[in-house]
């Protein structure tokens, strides 16, 4: 898979938990894919957060309202509980200060939906613990020294860090593999099996 | 093989807006100002580019800033291309530029106060028959919008597909989003900010007092004597341009290089290029500008605050429906990013649909006047959303 193919399969997978006519705001949301399918399918009123020039530019030719801002400064003045659902996709791995992204996310929404890429999947341990090497795959796409990821997480540690900040998690979806378009979800082992995790989270 | 057809640049086509005349309108009745005081005849310059559409819906209306006029683009009738310089946003006014004038009906006026044809400090006062010089009414940016306002109601808009404006620019734009809400669908606000600071209240004042000063300002009324305030304009103008630049820029630009001699002459005459420079801007600056017209513009942006009468900056947007774009520029020190980000914070907090990025440029304030494809990356695609179709 590569990377655009794995956003994509955590995309249709969002889209299915996010309610009808939900104010969603996406961070790190990219080029807008995820923000113009939510309120193109499930009528959503979207905002977005990102970086990049590149991906803003991309995000308000979609007609996708975005704010150029880096998720470490906090979500501004965004009033609390001003959405529904706050989406982090494949992004909490590359922030500093994941503890205050969460904290900010579950202030300004009244959900939180995370997607990271499981650092327990049963390769990537492989891949250190029996070739001795930094692990290179579908869902970590990247080589060491030229990653955006700073902060790996495993679907254990990832429920901790959820007890820590005192977020309740309400749904836990670990993804494997890619032979269907949506991969499989599994219940069995799923810190070992799982390449990549969805958590959806609310606060207390 | 064919060669790839080469991409399209179109912010690098000049003059493609084509010649363009200033017309002027007389607005009707006794024209009141925010201050109260009320003018008993308001002439505004404008000119229009583009066709307005059958249902009047694709107008888009740029405003200027301090220095600017309604020549937005393209040439002036009897230019030669090759030479004239066109019009101050040629690289963001034309077809199938970022404000495309095949799709919309763009309308730039002078702003109330001005001296490039809308009535202003050096008008003739109908009550003296003399020049309101320094009797001329404080105009706030709020009443450059009221102009702007009944110019459209003249031409038949009733609403803005978009107002766009960059510095100065900016602020009639966001004032646009106060004053009438439901006439506007999309505002870009670029380079400018919803209050001006501190330190910008304080360069307008030193520029200001340079004016003030000079002993040929006579109070203003220098009109139809033998000298005018150059001096003082030139030094304003000098001061001004200071602050649109960039320490990274004017190192850039001139950095400590002498004009024609290597040695220095230890006199007190211009001896670096940037102090021949910022003369040269000052002397062209006198040419063509009002020094009574750059007190009250400069007075009219320190005034300018959105939340002046309310209880917030998110409060003065609540009414606003428009579409938002607010760009700022990474080396702006005279508008900077955090004054662009207090607008969009107010905006997020009222729920409007504000999108925002930060240009990176090494040009200061000026960026907005020298960065086409920077800006046109994100103008370009948030205007393609308006028009007709999102009334």
């Amino acid at each position: 898979m590569t990377p655009t193919e794995l956003f994509r399969r955590d995309f249709r997978l969002i889209a299915d938990l996010v309610p009808s006519g939900a104010r969603v705001l996406d961070l790190g949301c990219g080029d807008g894919e995820l923000l113009a399918l939510l309120r193109d399918r499930r009528d959503a009123t979207v905002r977005g957060v990102e970086l990049s020039p590149e991906g803003v530019a991309a995000c308000i030719a979609r007609g996708v309202p975005v704010t150029m801002a880096d998720l470490d400064d906090g979500l501004g003045d965004y009033p609390d509980r001003s959405f529904d659902v706050v989406v982090l996709s494949q992004t909490l791995q590359v922030v500093r200060h994941p503890r205050f992204v969460l904290e900010e996310m579950l202030r300004v929404g009244g959900r939180a939906l995370v997607s990271f890429p499981n650092f327990g999947f049963w390769r990537t341990r492989a891949t250190l613990s029996l070739r001795g090497r930094m692990p290179v795959n579908p869902s970590i796409p990247y080589a060491w020294y030229d990653t955006p990821n700073i902060h790996h997480t495993t679907i254990k540690d990832f429920r901790d860090f959820c007890r820590d900040v005192c977020a309740t998690v309400e749904h836990e979806i670990a993804l494997k593999g890619a032979p269907g378009e949506n991969g499989h979800r599994t219940r069995f082992l799923p810190n070992l099996l799982a390449d990549t995790a969805v958590f959806v989270l609310r606060r207390g | 093989m064919t060669a790839a057809p080469t991409p399209r640049r179109p912010w690098e086509e000049t003059a493609s807006a084509g010649v363009s005349e200033v017309r002027t309108l007389a607005l009707d009745g006794l024209f009141t100002l925010a201050g109260g005081r009320t003018l008993e005849r308001v002439d505004v310059a404008y000119e229009t580019y583009g066709e307005l559409d059958a249902t009047a819906s694709n107008a888009v209306l740029v405003c200027h800033a301090l220095s600017g006029d309604s020549h937005v683009a393209g040439l002036r009738p009897g230019e030669d291309p090759a030479r004239a310089k066109p019009g101050w946003w040629d690289i963001m006014v034309g077809p199938g530029k970022a404000i495309d004038t095949d799709r919309f009906f763009v309308v730039c006026s002078n702003v109330l106060g001005g001296c490039s044809g809308t009535t202003g400090p050096a008008s003739i006062d109908p009550a003296t028959g003399a020049p309101y010089a320094s009797g001329f009414p404080l105009v706030t940016i709020e009443d450059m919008v009221d102009v702007q306002a009944k110019l459209l109601d003249a031409l038949g808009i009733d609403s803005l597909a978009a107002v766009v404006g960059g510095s100065m620019g900016g602020m009639q734009a966001i004032a646009w989003a106060r004053r009438y809400p439901e006439r506007v669908r999309a505002i870009v606000a670029d380079a400018t900010t919803p209050r001006l600071g501190a330190q910008a209240i304080a360069f307008n004042e030193v520029g200001r007092q340079a004016i003030l000063t000079d002993p040929d300002f006579a109070n203003g009324h220098y009109y139809d004597a033998l000298a005018q305030p150059d001096v003082g304009l030139g030094i304003a103008r000098m001061i001004g341009h200071i602050t649109y630049l960039s320490d990274d820029s004017m190192r850039a630009k001139f950095g400590r290089r002498l004009v024609d001699r290597s040695d220095y002459r230890y006199e007190f005459v211009h001896e670096f290029e940037v102090e021949s420079y910022l003369a040269h801007q000052g002397r062209s600056f006198v040419d063509r500008f009002d020094a009574n017209t750059y007190l009250y513009m400069t007075k009219a942006m320190d005034y300018f605050d959105l939340a002046v009468d309310a209880d917030s900056l998110a409060a003065a947007l609540r009414e606003t429906r428009a579409r938002w774009l607010v760009l700022s520029f990474s080396s702006d020190w005279l508008f900077p990013t955090a004054s662009s980000l207090e607008l969009v914070r107010a905006l997020q907090v009222v729920g409007a649909e504000v999108s925002y990025a930060e240009i990176t440029s090494p040009y200061g304030h000026d960026a907005f006047l020298l960065e086409p494809e920077r800006q046109h990356a994100y103008i370009a695609p948030f205007l393609a959303h308006a028009g007709s179709e999102d009334r």
